[in-house]
């Protein structure tokens, strides 16, 4: 009941910013994005979905989009971003900097 | 080996310089370093559970529970500063003369050390967790992972020899200014806290008025580096600031310094002035 409580003041709370927004999805496998670069339409909210199909957790971690969510092993996470300006904004797995990267490009 | 020490290393950075601030403040303080130790090891315990319940965590309230969480802990944090930094200004001067005049740890219980063990314990709740999140990835995904592990280990290592840095470079001021430039460098904490709350809670899709950048100067510190992640805790420094975090972190500031202007303010009884 209280659960319920929460997701409909929630939802009410969200339901202006998911309007206008556009979905997307990061996969993580082998520590890895897929797509490592995803185009969004600049001056929008969007929600992405990171996917994370290895065993372990990772931190999808972004500065210049002033992200930072933990996505724990075979789980998912929603982030929301933008609106943006044109332009190219960097992000990583944080526990796999070396291989977990990508970017997001504004346009 | 090394990149997980230096993973581990940069999340414990802004624990190690929160404990670091704390003991300086709380210096002369009896009974001070079993509160400061109650406020790591409650930490360490939370982080722990927090990691564990990541999941859970991250699921509720639509995908925004984890947001939503990192702003109370850090709003809870603010609060816990601001009313140290009142008490302080109230009896700060009092211990201070005290510790003058005599030279050793006189004040005992008074203060509240609580609010400081729990800044302290939300500290290393925060960023504990996630070192623990890295450090379960590492164990979980294979056995051959030893070194990894002794770098994590060490890395936390270098976090605490980075707190007693601090801690050993603030006891370097002299005694008379040392409580007034930790109660600013509280409140510096304290906004770059409140300011950090607030992008949360946009990331949560909770609260996004004024949410545009006002600026970018990532070509001139970028907050991935050591410097720029120090910065970020120390001051709030953030290369993207939005308009709402600029907005709550001057008006914390303000907050602060109004409520130690109020709470220093002599009990004398008021004369009729009109």
């Amino acid at each position: 009941m209280k659960t319920l409580l929460a997701a409909c003041l929630a939802s009410a709370l969200l339901a202006p910013a998911l309007a206008r927004a556009d979905d997307f999805t990061l996969t993580i496998k082998d520590h890895k994005f897929t797509p490592s670069e995803l185009k969004v339409a600049a001056g929008k909210r969007h929600t992405i979905t990171v996917v994370n199909n290895d065993a372990t957790p990772e931190e999808f971690e972004s500065h210049a989009l002033k992200i930072e969510k933990v996505v724990v092993g075979n789980g998912k996470g929603v982030v929301r971003i933008g609106p943006l300006k044109a332009g190219k904004y960097p992000f990583v797995g944080e526990y796999h900097e070396d291989t977990a990267k990508g970017v997001i490009v504004a346009e | 080996m090394l990149g997980a020490l230096i993973i581990v290393f940069r999340e414990m950075l802004e624990a190690g310089l929160i404990v670091g601030i704390v003991l300086a403040a709380t210096q002369g303080v009896a009974g001070r370093g079993r509160w400061i130790a109650i406020g790591i090891g409650g930490g360490l315990a939370g982080a722990a559970i927090v990691a564990a319940f990541a999941g859970a965590i991250s699921e509720a309230f639509q995908g925004s529970g984890q947001e939503l969480f990192n702003a109370c802990v850090l709003a809870i944090a603010v609060v816990m500063l601001m009313w140290h930094n009142a008490w302080m200004a109230r009896h700060g001067r009092e211990i201070a003369a005290e510790m003058r005049s005599i030279g050793v740890a006189v004040s005992e219980g008074a203060r509240p050390l609580t609010a400081l063990a729990v800044v302290v314990g939300l500290a290393v709740l925060r960023e504990g967790s996630e070192v623990v999140l890295f450090l379960y990835g590492i164990v979980a995904s294979g056995t051959s992972m030893g070194s990894v592990f002794l770098g994590g280990v060490l890395g936390i290592a270098c976090g605490a020899a980075f707190s007693a840095l601090t801690y050993y470079g603030l006891l370097a001021i002299p005694q008379r200014y040392i409580f007034a430039v930790t109660s600013w460098l509280i409140a510096l904490l304290a906004a770059g806290m409140a300011a950090q709350a607030v992008q949360f809670l946009n990331n949560g899709g909770l609260l996004t008025a004024f949410d545009n950048t006002m600026w970018d100067t990532s070509w001139l510190l970028s907050e991935g580096s050591i410097l720029g992640r120090l910065m970020h805790t120390l001051i709030g420094y953030t290369e993207r600031p939005t308009g709402m975090q600029l907005i709550v972190y001057v008006c914390t500031l303000v907050a602060m310094y109004l409520l130690m202007r109020i709470a220093r303010a002599p009990e004398r009884p008021r004369a009729a002035t009109v």
